[in-house]
Order: C-alpha cells, then sequence, then structure tokens
C-alpha cells in the first residue's frame, strides 16, 4: 500500500525535553489511521512536528513527495494537510461562518462541499452566524472538523477528537468520520481505544517517544494479551 | 462583582459606561457649559489616544511583542508635522480654507506616511530578531526608544517646538454660552472616522478576519496556511502610522511640543491598551473615551487627583474585569 505520509526516525526536543526518540511510521493512503498511546507517550509531538509546529532535530519527513522536515507551517497546510488540535483550535471571537471561512484557500465557499459539512454536522448552519465561543464542547469539535474538511485536504490530522465529548456525542463523530475516510486520509491520535477501534483500519501504539508496535486494528482488538501488553488496557473491561 | 457585571449587561454593557461617567459628572459639575466644554475636550483627548492606542493595542494582541518603543512614533509623528506646517506657513496661516486644509492634510499625511515606513524598519531590524522573548523585546525597544529621542534631540533640538495650528481650525464654535474648540471637533471626527475604516477592515475584509484569528491564535492560522509574519509587518507599519498621526494631532492640540511628547502620552495609552482588552479596536476606543472624559472631569472637580485618576480607573477595571473591558479571545 502507497504511503502518503512517512516518518523516519524522527527526533524532536521541546526545550531541553528529547520527546520524540526516533519514530518511524507509514501512513497508508485512505482510511482512517489511528496513533494510540498513553498520556505523555509523544503522539501531540508526532502531529505537531508533522505540521511543522515544533522541529524535527533528525530525521525526516516525506508527505507525497516532498519533503516537509523543516518546512514552514503554512507551507505544509497547503500541500494538503489539516490540522484539528487537542484544544480544537477555535477562534472564539469569530462566528461559525468566519471560522469556517478562514479555512478556504479563496475567502469562498464551494456550495455543494459546504453543503455536504452542513449534513455531515448539522448544528453548523443552526450556529452559523453565532460566534463560536458559545457553542458547547461537542460543537466546538465538530467546528474544528468541519473547517478541516470545508476543503479537500489529502490527509487530515486528528489529535484526542473524543476527549470529554459524552457518548452520543461520539457516536455522531464515528459515524462522520467514516463519511470523510471515503474521500481522504487520517491519522487519528487516540487514547480511546474503542473509539479508536470503530474506525481505524491500521495503529501504531507510541510509548515513551518510541513506536513500540505498528499493524492492523482488526489484530490488535482481537488480541487482548497484547493490548494489555502495549497499553495497559482490556477491551474487554470496557464492554 | 457578579451582581455589578449583571447589572451592567442589563442596562446595555460596557459600551454605555461613558454615558453613565458623563451623566455622574453632568450631576456633579452643576454647569451645562462647562460640561459641555469638558465632554467636547474629553471625546477629542480620547480620540487622539485612541489614534495612538490602537496599534499598540493590535501589536500587543497579534504579535505578542511588549514595544515600549512605540511612543518614539508618537513624537516622531509631532515632529515631522510641526515640520511640515512650519514649512508651509503661508498655506496654514493664510485666509483659504482649502490651502488651510491642504496643509493640515499634508502634516498629518507626512507624519502618517513616515510611521509606516519607520514602523517597518523598527519591525525588520528591531523586533523581528526578538519574537517570543519578551524580556528582550522590552530591553530591545527601550534602548531603541532612547536612541529615536537622541535622534529627535539631534535634528529638532531640546527647546520646545511650536505647532502652527491651520486658521480654519483655530477658534471656537459658540452656541448659547457654549464655547466649542473647532480642532477639539476636528480632532473628534478624525478619530472617529479612523475607528471606522479599522472597523470595517478588521469585520469586513480577509485581512481583518486573519488579523482577528492571529490575536486568538497565531498558531492556528498558520495551521490553515496563513504566512502570520506578514501580517506581524503590516500590523506593526499600520500600528505605528496611527501612533504617529496620533502624535500629530496631540502635537496640534498642544501647540507646542518637546521630545518627551510621546513618553509622556505613553502611560495613557498604556492605560487605555489594559483596560480595553488586548488586540480589541472596540476595546481601545471605549477605554481611550473612559481616560479622556475622565482626565477632562477630574481635573475640573479635582485637579490634585487628575494625576490618579486614571490609575484609579486602570485598577477599579482590573478587579472588575481582568481581561479588559472587551477582550479579543473570547472562550
Amino acid at each position: 500500500m502507497n504511503a502518503i505520509l512517512r516518518l523516519d526516525d524522527v527526533h524532536t526536543d521541546i526545550g531541553q525535553y528529547h520527546v520524540l526518540h526516533g519514530i518511524s511510521l507509514d501512513v497508508p493512503e485512505g482510511g482512517v489511521h489511528v496513533l494510540l498511546g498513553r498520556n505523555g507517550a509523544g503522539k501531540t509531538t508526532t502531529l505537531r512536528t508533522i505540521m511543522g509546529l515544533w522541529r524535527a532535530r533528525k530525521g525526516a519527513i516525506v508527505f507525497r513527495h516532498h519533503d516537509i522536515t523543516q518546512a514552514r507551517t503554512p507551507d505544509i497546510a497547503r500541500l494538503g494537510i489539516a490540522y484539528v488540535p487537542e484544544n480544537m483550535g477555535i477562534f472564539g471571537g469569530l462566528t461559525v461562518e468566519e471560522n469556517m471561512r478562514l479555512a478556504t484557500a479563496t475567502g469562498a465557499f464551494d456550495k455543494a462541499r459546504l453543503e455536504r459539512v452542513m449534513a455531515l454536522f448539522p448544528a453548523m448552519e443552526k450556529f452559523w452566524t453565532k460566534q463560536a465561543f458559545a457553542l458547547s464542547g461537542g460543537q466546538k469539535q465538530m467546528l474544528a472538523i468541519s473547517r478541516a474538511i470545508i476543503e479537500h485536504r489529502d490527509l487530515i490530522l486528528i489529535d484526542e477528537p473524543t476527549k470529554g465529548l459524552a457518548p452520543a456525542i461520539i457516536r455522531a463523530m464515528i459515524d462522520a468520520f467514516r463519511e470523510i475516510a471515503r474521500e481522504t486520509t487520517i491519522l487519528l491520535v487516540e487514547q480511546n481505544f474503542l473509539f479508536a477501534r470503530s474506525l481505524g483500519s491500521t495503529v501504531a501504539v507510541i510509548d515513551d517517544g518510541r513506536i513500540i508496535h505498528r499493524g492492523g486494528m482488526a489484530e490488535l482488538a482481537a488480541d487482548e494479551a497484547l493490548q494489555t501488553r502495549l497499553l495497559s488496557l482490556s477491551l474487554a473491561a470496557h464492554q | 462583582m457578579n451582581a455589578i457585571s449583571t447589572t451592567i449587561s442589563r442596562l446595555g454593557g460596557v459600551t454605555l459606561l461613558p454615558v453613565a461617567l458623563a451623566a455622574l459628572a453632568f450631576v456633579l459639575i452643576g454647569q451645562p457649559s462647562s460640561w459641555v466644554t469638558l465632554t467636547v475636550a474629553g471625546l477629542a483627548m480620547g480620540m487622539m489616544i485612541f489614534l495612538m492606542a490602537s496599534g499598540l493595542s493590535l501589536i500587543f494582541g497579534l504579535m505578542d511583542v511588549l514595544n515600549f518603543g512605540h511612543s518614539a512614533f508618537v513624537s516622531f509623528g509631532a515632529f515631522v508635522a510641526a515640520s511640515v506646517l512650519a514649512a508651509l506657513g503661508s498655506w496654514v496661516t493664510g485666509g483659504s480654507a482649502a490651502l488651510n486644509a491642504l496643509a493640515l492634510l499634508a502634516a498629518i499625511g507626512a507624519a502618517t506616511a513616515f510611521g509606516a515606513v519607520g514602523g517597518w524598519f523598527f519591525e525588520r531590524v528591531i523586533v523581528k530578531p526578538v519574537y517570543r522573548d519578551h524580556l528582550r523585546q522590552i530591553l530591545i525597544t527601550m534602548g531603541a526608544l532612547i536612541v529615536a529621542e537622541q535622534l529627535i534631540l539631534a535634528v529638532w533640538g531640546g527647546a520646545p517646538v511650536a505647532v502652527p495650528r491651520p486658521a480654519f481650525l483655530a477658534g471656537s464654535i459658540v452656541i448659547g454660552d457654549v464655547a466649542v474648540e473647532t480642532y477639539r471637533i476636528f480632532a473628534f471626527a478624525l478619530g472617529l472616522g479612523v475607528y471606522l475604516v479599522m472597523h470595517y477592515a478588521l469585520n469586513r475584509t480577509r485581512i481583518g478576519l486573519l488579523i482577528r484569528a492571529g490575536v486568538e491564535n497565531r498558531e492556528m492560522v498558520e495551521a490553515l496556511g496563513f504566512r502570520i509574519d506578514r501580517l506581524f509587518v503590516a500590523v506593526f507599519m499600520a500600528g505605528s502610522a496611527l501612533a504617529a498621526m496620533g502624535g500629530a494631532m496631540w502635537a496640534g492640540y498642544q501647540g507646542l511640543i518637546t521630545p518627551a511628547i510621546g513618553p509622556e502620552m505613553m502611560i495613557l495609552v498604556f492605560i487605555v491598551v489594559i483596560i480595553g482588552g488586548l488586540g480589541s479596536i472596540e476595546g481601545s476606543l471605549l477605554g481611550a473615551i473612559l481616560v479622556g472624559l475622565l482626565a477632562n472631569y477630574v481635573a475640573f472637580l479635582a485637579p490634585k487627583l487628575s494625576l490618579a485618576s486614571n490609575m484609579l480607573l486602570m485598577m477599579a477595571i482590573l478587579l472588575w474585569r481582568p481581561y479588559g473591558l472587551k477582550p479579543a479571545i473570547k472562550g
């Protein structure tokens, strides 16, 4: 399978701390690919390093045929990578419309695409003219994802989208991500294994800044001993 | 505090604070003619402070830069405008209102253009190397301010410089027993005009949208594909140009200027930026009008308190709203 994104022995420092210790990861084109790991394992740092928000000290990051290891964040975004950070990155003082308009290249919406986004997240239409700070946590997450898909992107990096959300909203997110993954590749960072399992086709497990496991999601979901070893969790205990 | 906030919100929000202040002053002053004169003077002063403060607020808000050199642009604006007005002497003092206006336009235009070009140089050479380092920003912009003051001393000298006022703005408009200086009306109108242009640009244009978004979250603007460093230069130039325009207007208001004109105004400018809310143009306007009105009312009612009045205003507002009256960052 062709890799849309390849990380090769990526090391990242944050201040004096060496956080990523040689991450190597291939993200296949199409579908949802999950990066699992406990708190502080290096998941967010990996996404931020891909986006150029933190610089890799060593190693290479290649998106399609572009070496983006030392590229500026705006240039990386313009290559077709969208980023939904853990804090959602919503502009609270801007309206829902303005938040989404900012994510368009020209400032104009593609009408058909906008209608598809509204169909995925009807709350966006309802709160179109409201300032985003007034939205609930789930609505803000929907806005963050709507902004990422308002124009076609080849790859979407999403950091823990289920954090703090109610189960009903998480179920709606699963449906939305399945729909989005029909036309784009998603690299999803998660701690919620049940959510990740329902979406992911491949999984990589990160711990202490290193990838400690890669493979199909189905194999990991079926192997409780492996889950316990890698994630210190038992899927059965979650069911 | 919550009860006060709720009551004020019910009555129309913080925007009504200047109206409440003016109403209170009307009761305390007791003489309608004095109250009108002080109110117009306060509004004019507020608008000139707004010109100086709005750019600094955006620079703080968008770029997170502590620019203590901002007052240099106020000083340069004042001296450049004074020089242009002095050079166009016959136009300034002549009987033709059109020539008067042209001279004034040339003076304000030259000051503003000088501020924009100086702002570009300042951002590229002095501020850019110290982005994200507040301590160095304070040190280097303070140093640049000292250099700028010495440059003004070298070019214009240390003696006070007279600023001729265009004839069409000299004198007052008298209605009944109320006299209002024409220059104050002009200063108010110019400030209001600049505010309306800024409001339109920030709320109706794509660059304005990017600036408002950048004030909230620079990193996310970059992650959406926009080069925020280009916005930084544009905002710094605009902020410096506005400071110079404010300096030019303040010079005409004072009539006599020294190289300390900028630093003298900076305490009020910082108070306005802080009480208005960093990065908020509406907040800067509201804060500037409050500061202008309070300074004039207190100077009339209790002159000994006038120096402290705006400090007390800032303390009260920060106790009530730690992020300012109209913070740009929400939620």
